[in-house]
């Protein structure tokens, strides 16, 4: 593909990924919400986190992989331990990323 | 000195000091925005993707796991309507978030709110949904601290981008790195600060499953938008299910 075609693709990608940011917040603030709606959208952070973080830890390569070997979701329960201890944000990320480097270099996973 | 109450809950206090702390809130994401802008502008240069080009979609698109999707895509030939296609369903998720913001931006104006939305990434809309609530009782947040949250990442994302391609030439594997894991344990702390009663955690937790078990079904893309509208349901349905047993 060539660079301008490239450019062309960007532009449109770029077109599909802001109308979803933009539209509901242009819709919905001039309107007073349901309270039933209200509570469900409450629940859309938690939700829509944990659909785009689990499946990340969990399937490798297409398959799921709860093997010992399976590096992705054995960091993240240090991970999550330092979150929940620490509600820290940085030393959650710095955790995640020292305990993957560190078995990778150790096992050579 | 003290604080003139009145007018901060009347009008959000403007200037210096929402600059400052909207900087300082969203530095976590500008730690997590660091290696994974890295290796995605490492990767894309080793996609054979022009400098101006990758920096245009951080600049233009801004959505780390499209970014790195359509890489890929471009580098196997894939037609350009296949690749806009399939960002719009990765992205689609956006729709969800930028509606459970709107209830805390009834006072903003349109203008305010296109340049806003612009900047709404996963990280981000976790930052801002937290403050949000936080602050749902007392004080609206200064705009101006909004906007510092926005630009600040934003800003980062494209600097991490430009730092890849520049190192791409020297770098073979990013793996050793554990660059690969950034995003992921970005995520973990994003969805533990989100983990306010039983309730969330057992959503998530269902949530989560849900989405291993549609994309394991073969809904690829889909598997993320498809179960965050089943789990949030599932929690106000848990939710009122338990207000009526208590009442």
């Amino acid at each position: 593909m060539d660079q301008q075609t490239i450019a062309l693709t960007i532009v449109g990608m770029a077109a599909v990924t802001y109308l979803p940011r933009l539209l509901p917040m242009l819709l919905l603030t001039s309107r007073s919400l349901p309270p039933l709606v209200i509570a469900w959208l409450r629940y859309i952070p938690v939700a829509v986190l944990a659909a785009l973080l689990l499946p990340t830890l969990v399937v490798r390569d297409g398959v799921i992989d709860l093997s010992l070997r399976n590096l992705y979701l054995w960091a993240a329960v240090p991970a999550v331990l330092v979150a929940l201890k620490t509600r820290s944000f940085f030393a959650t990320v710095v955790t995640g990323m020292a305990i993957v480097a560190l078995a990778r270099y150790v096992f050579g996973l | 000195m003290t604080e003139p109450s009145a007018s901060s809950v009347a009008a959000p206090r403007a200037g210096g000091r929402g600059w400052f702390s909207g900087i300082v809130q969203v530095l976590p994401v500008v730690l997590g925005y660091l290696p994974v802008g890295f290796a995605f502008g490492v990767l894309a240069q080793k996609a054979g993707i022009a400098v101006a080009n990758t920096v245009l979609l951080s600049v233009l698109v801004y959505a780390g796991s499209a970014q790195l999707i359509a890489v890929g895509l471009i580098a196997a030939g894939v037609p350009p309507l296949s690749i806009v296609a399939t960002t719009f369903i990765v992205n689609l998720r956006h729709l969800l978030m930028s509606a459970a913001l709107t209830p805390f931006l009834r006072r903003w104006r349109k203008s305010e709110l296109a340049a806003f939305a612009f900047e709404l990434t996963d990280e981000t809309f976790a930052v801002h949904s937290t403050r949000f609530v936080a602050a749902e009782a007392g004080v609206e947040p200064p705009h101006s601290e909004s906007f510092a949250i926005n630009l600040t990442a934003q800003a980062s994302w494209v600097f991490a981008t430009l730092m890849g391609v520049i190192a791409g030439q020297l770098v073979t594997d990013v793996e050793p790195w554990a660059l690969d894991y950034a995003l992921p344990a970005m995520f973990i702390g994003l969805l533990v600060l989100q983990l306010r009663t039983w309730i969330h955690a057992l959503i998530a937790l269902v949530t989560g499953l849900l989405a291993i078990g549609l994309l394991q079904a073969g809904l690829q893309q889909w598997h993320v938008i498809v179960a965050t509208l089943i789990g949030a349901t599932a929690g106000v349905g848990v939710e009122q299910w338990i207000s009526r047993r208590s009442r």
